[in-house]
């Protein structure tokens, strides 16, 4: 075997190297400046991201359970740009909380190995490494939602996410064994060749299913959704819903599109119908959130009801369109967990009613939180009006244009809620407003990131037309 | 840099200009310089449509074709006709009018001159746009700064009023994206590519079926800007919350879009879905003539008389757009630009009284005439030019409304244009009604004597917007001319 072939495995590698360059270095810092730690591993991280983008050839490895093309490679980087994000926005947090209890490499090791994780899922090629790749992705995280050991609701959440994840994954193992079954293969490339639509294939596809839609927190398994983003650190929360979610739909995208395409005529009915569960019961239950993480938890699940809109087409117009929008909804949805974050460190304050009076105190933090809500409320020209706009365009390409109609009366109803936060910010007015605050640099530099994403991915069209052109190597 | 991509491009540049501003005055004098700025352009553009015309005549002119998506063959395609021109013009003066009606703003002036100025980006580059998609992003960013201007600098029920507008207008908004996405997906059906181009779309045959499902959508998206009726309801709550500037611009112009919408895109490229649909929509729309001015005669609150009065004018518009003749459109486009210039100078007039009296009730007004003569003399004028009297401005668009409706033979179309036109008589009751009670007769408040007397900005603004309203009453054929001839494209391809 040639090894220059690991080079391939470049993000793999890349990121192990740096995670256990992390936990070596904790051990020459002194104790006192463990706050370096941080800078170390934002930097680290900074040259893994952009090492990504250097070019890679599409092949495969270890006799095609490991394979990568310039789809898998793109949306890897998209994934590394949404952490870079977000460790810097939990620089602040990390520095001010975590390190001084000696737990800033555990943070960053869990983190990254969930990432390797999430790697090794996109890059499967066949059902064990996609297993082992799911369950690298989730355990971790479970043990960065109970991250806060001195809050109950913390531990809580990290319970509620292990006991649902084991749940989810464990159902998901049996709908793969039921596909082993009937098609007597676990590689994606052979199940493709010989599946067929059983009613056990199809038992086994749900089942399937089920796992990834609990990631995707799809109704009818979002139940965890609210109540573990509440708990979790801001970080993990933001976490779970853009990282972990965009890795999901990015696998799920890809088997439904090349393993199940002959199901097409099953998965179309099945998608129609949690798209519309997802959408509505998102939206609704988002109407009356008070807290901030619930509120974004609420929307986060109806935005992924918007994705599936994209994956109902089973063609390169969806995959193209899907990519562009969690590409959006990254920076989107970190803007505003990052405008929480940022407040709810400074003044420990989470409510919207908090909130009320917040442009003229603090009027920066205000316009990028209004920003992140134009965005993923899909209002041009910033970037998220072009994804959904594309995403609706696609599910029109194959005429549903009934599940479109549906669809923008849920944009309308999501506008309803993502205004209640503006007009709590920009109308309301608070005898006891948040204080005048400056966030840290990093916090500043992840934000401004982020906004940069939110007006310029939409306006430069060439990114998506790239998008498009990558997509064509699933054909 | 085109001639009409600066029309976009100049309030861009304000905005970021105002961006560095510090306090109101700087942030007035910077908005005003960009709004005239962009009203010089406007009457240049006039010049220049006319010289251009002369020599070109292809539908639109001035056009300019970018490719922004390739893929959805979304392109970045502007030009103008008469028609355009016409509102562009409008557009500018509204809004350099709205500058100096809010030259006192307190309370945040530069965010209240940057919303203002974001509305009327998007106002602009809707008129510009002959391509579907640059049309519905410019739709909506004019829509979306109307929730922070109520909500902000409003009164009363602000907070109801600008969520209700919002909700009301972008869920129209969600309604015509699906339109905008059936008419993309039927622009091959003679077997060329799938485009967003008006002009390219004008061309194609869709397919029946697909007018008969598509027309209604693309419609009622537009025509709930239009205040169509029963989707008007809005429209008095959000024009009696906004602040006078706001009302001024969105009863003035950004109503204007649904009208404009209706025609080009619903009426133009769906001519058999509206020829389909076009009863239906004509009950609705004289219901809301009618109902409108019904409406206004039962309110107390100036705002409100004149938001219904709005609801009953701009349902005129979308009357005569359904019936489908020339005269007809003609009178549509004429009053979508009477009613732009009359309303904004009855909500400046109504905002300058309630900033002296502090009510908006006509029965606590009285004998204003003898206090403040100046507003009182130019409201009695704006009410003659809404009621239609020969002069002015709505004369001429009534006019040419109900003669073109009464072309149509059909009983049908005969019963609507009789209920129609009997509003006419309506309008006239609520506005002397109006005269009567708040400009006539005793002062009924002693506090009234003392109030300040009118100054050189609300005269600037209250001229500007005066100055059509006469000159398209005494000289009403240039524009006319203009118009008709623009509508050439429209009479072969619907009718």
């Amino acid at each position: 075997m040639n090894f220059s072939n690991f080079l391939l495995m470049r993000h793999e590698i890349l990121l192990l190297t740096i995670t256990l360059l992390l936990l070596i270095s904790e051990i020459f810092i002194h104790k006192n400046k463990k706050g370096s730690l941080v800078h170390l591993a934002i930097f680290l991280f900074g040259i893994h991201t952009a090492v990504g983008f250097l070019h890679l050839d599409e092949s495969s490895l270890f006799g095609g359970m490991f394979r990568t093309n310039t789809m898998i490679h793109f949306f890897k980087n998209i994934l590394n740009i949404g952490v870079f994000i977000l460790l810097l926005k939990s620089a602040d947090w990390l520095q001010e909380k975590i390190v001084n209890q000696n737990r800033g490499t555990e943070f960053f090791i869990l983190l990254f190995s969930s990432l390797l994780g999430m790697y090794f899922m996109i890059s499967s090629g066949d059902f064990l490494m996609f297993y082992i790749g799911l369950e690298l992705s989730t355990l971790p995280v479970a043990a960065l939602a109970a991250f806060e050991t001195t809050k109950r609701i913390s531990s809580e959440s990290g319970i509620k996410l292990i006991l649902s994840a084991a749940l989810a994954s464990g159902v998901s193992l049996f709908g793969i064994s039921m596909l082993y079954a009937t098609s007597g293969s676990i590689y994606f490339n052979d199940i493709a060749d010989v599946i067929i639509s059983s009613n056990l294939t199809i038992l086994g596809f749900i089942l399937f299913f089920a796992g990834l839609a609990f990631k995707i927190s799809l109704v009818p398994f979002h139940f965890w959704t609210a109540d573990v983003y509440e708990g979790a650190p801001i970080s993990v929360a933001s976490y779970l819903s853009v990282i972990s979610k965009g890795a999901a739909v990015f696998i799920l995208m890809v088997l439904l599109f090349t393993v199940f395409k002959p199901l097409m005529h099953v998965w179309e009915n099945l998608v129609y119908v949690v798209a519309l569960a997802t959408m509505f019961i998102g939206n609704l239950f988002a109407l009356r959130q008070q807290n901030m993480k619930r509120f974004l938890a609420f929307s986060s699940i109806a935005q992924a009801g918007f994705i599936l809109l994209g994956l109902i087409t089973g063609n390169l117009l969806g995959i193209a369109t899907i990519v562009y929008f969690v590409l959006i909804y990254i920076f989107s949805n970190l803007a505003a967990f990052g405008v929480v974050q940022a407040i709810s460190l400074k003044a420990g304050k989470e409510n919207m009613d908090d909130y009320n009076g917040l442009y003229r105190t603090n009027p920066l933090l205000s316009l990028v939180m209004m920003l992140a809500l134009f965005s993923l409320a899909g209002i041009p020209p910033v970037a998220g009006f072009f994804g959904k706009f594309f995403l609706f365009t696609a599910a029109a390409s194959k005429g549903y244009y009934f599940l479109v109609f549906l669809a923008v009366v849920n944009v309308t109803i999501s506008l309803y809620y993502y205004l209640l936060v503006i007009r709590a910010m920009f109308i309301r007015k608070s005898d006891n407003p948040i204080p005048f605050f400056k966030s840290k640099l990093y916090m500043r530099l992840g934000l401004l990131i982020t906004v940069i994403g939110i007006l310029a991915l939409g306006l430069y069209s060439p990114l998506y037309d790239y998008i498009y052109k990558l997509s064509s190597v699933f054909n | 840099m085109d001639i009409l991509s600066l029309f976009v491009t100049v309030p861009v540049l304000t905005i970021v200009a105002l961006v560095f501003t510090k306090g109101l005055k700087q942030a007035r004098i910077i908005s005003m310089v960009g709004s005239f700025v962009q009203l010089g352009m406007a009457i240049n553009l006039i010049f220049a449509y006319f010289k251009e015309r002369a020599i070109n005549d292809s539908i639109m002119v001035f056009t300019k074709d970018v490719v922004w998506f390739e893929q959805f063959n979304i392109h970045y395609a502007i030009g103008v006709d008469g028609i355009s021109v016409a509102l562009l013009l409008l557009t500018s003066i509204v809004v350099l009018a709205g500058v100096f009606i809010s030259w006192k703003m307190a309370d945040l002036p530069k965010e209240f001159f940057i919303s203002l100025l974001v509305l009327s980006t998007g106002v602009y580059g809707f008129f510009i746009s002959i391509d579907l998609f640059t049309m519905f992003v410019f739709y909506e960013i004019a829509v979306i700064p109307m929730y922070l201007l109520i909500g902000i600098w409003g009164s009363g029920p602000k907070e109801y009023s600008a969520m209700k507008l919002t909700l009301m207008l972008m869920g129209a908004s969600a309604v015509l994206l699906v339109g905008i996405l059936g008419i993309y997906f039927n622009s091959n059906a003679d077997g060329g590519v799938l485009t967003f181009n008006i002009l390219e779309i004008a061309q194609v045959n869709i397919p029946f079926e697909a007018q008969k499902l598509f027309f209604p959508l693309t419609f009622i998206g537009f025509a709930v800007l239009g205040a169509l009726f029963p989707f008007h309801t809005w429209s008095p709550d959000g024009h009696a919350s906004a602040p006078t500037a706001v009302s001024m611009l969105h009863a003035g112009v950004l109503m204007k879009l649904g009208g404009y919408g209706v025609f080009r895109v619903a009426m133009y490229l769906l001519p058999e879905g509206a020829m389909h649909w076009d009863w239906f929509f004509i009950i609705l729309a004289a219901t809301g003539v009618i109902y409108g001015a019904f409406g206004a005669l039962q309110q107390k609150d100036l705002k409100y008389i004149n938001a219904y009065s709005s609801v009953s004018h701009l349902g005129m518009v979308l009357f005569a757009l359904l019936m489908l003749n020339k005269t007809a459109w003609n009178g549509a486009i004429l009053q979508s630009l009477s009613h732009g210039f009359m309303t904004a100078l009855f909500f400046a007039l109504i905002g300058m009284i309630y900033g002296r009296t502090h009510t908006r009730d006509i029965t606590k007004l009285g004998g204003l005439l003898k206090v403040i003569p100046f507003i009182s003399a130019i409201y009695v004028i704006a009410g003659l030019a809404s009621l239609g009297l020969p002069g002015f401005s709505g004369f001429v668009a009534e006019m040419n409304i109900f003669v073109g409706a009464f072309q149509n033979e059909e009983l049908f179309y005969r019963i609507a244009t009789i209920i129609s036109v009997s509003a006419i008589v309506v309008t006239a009751v609520y506005i002397l009604r109006v005269v009567g009670i708040m400009l006539m007769g005793p002062i009924k408040n002693e506090a009234f004597l003392s109030i300040p007397k009118v100054t050189w900005y609300e005269k600037t603004g209250i001229l500007l917007l005066l100055i059509p309203i006469v000159g398209m009453g005494v000289a009403p054929l240039w524009l006319s001319d203009m118009i008709l001839e623009s509508l050439q494209p429209f009479i072969q391809g619907v009718l």
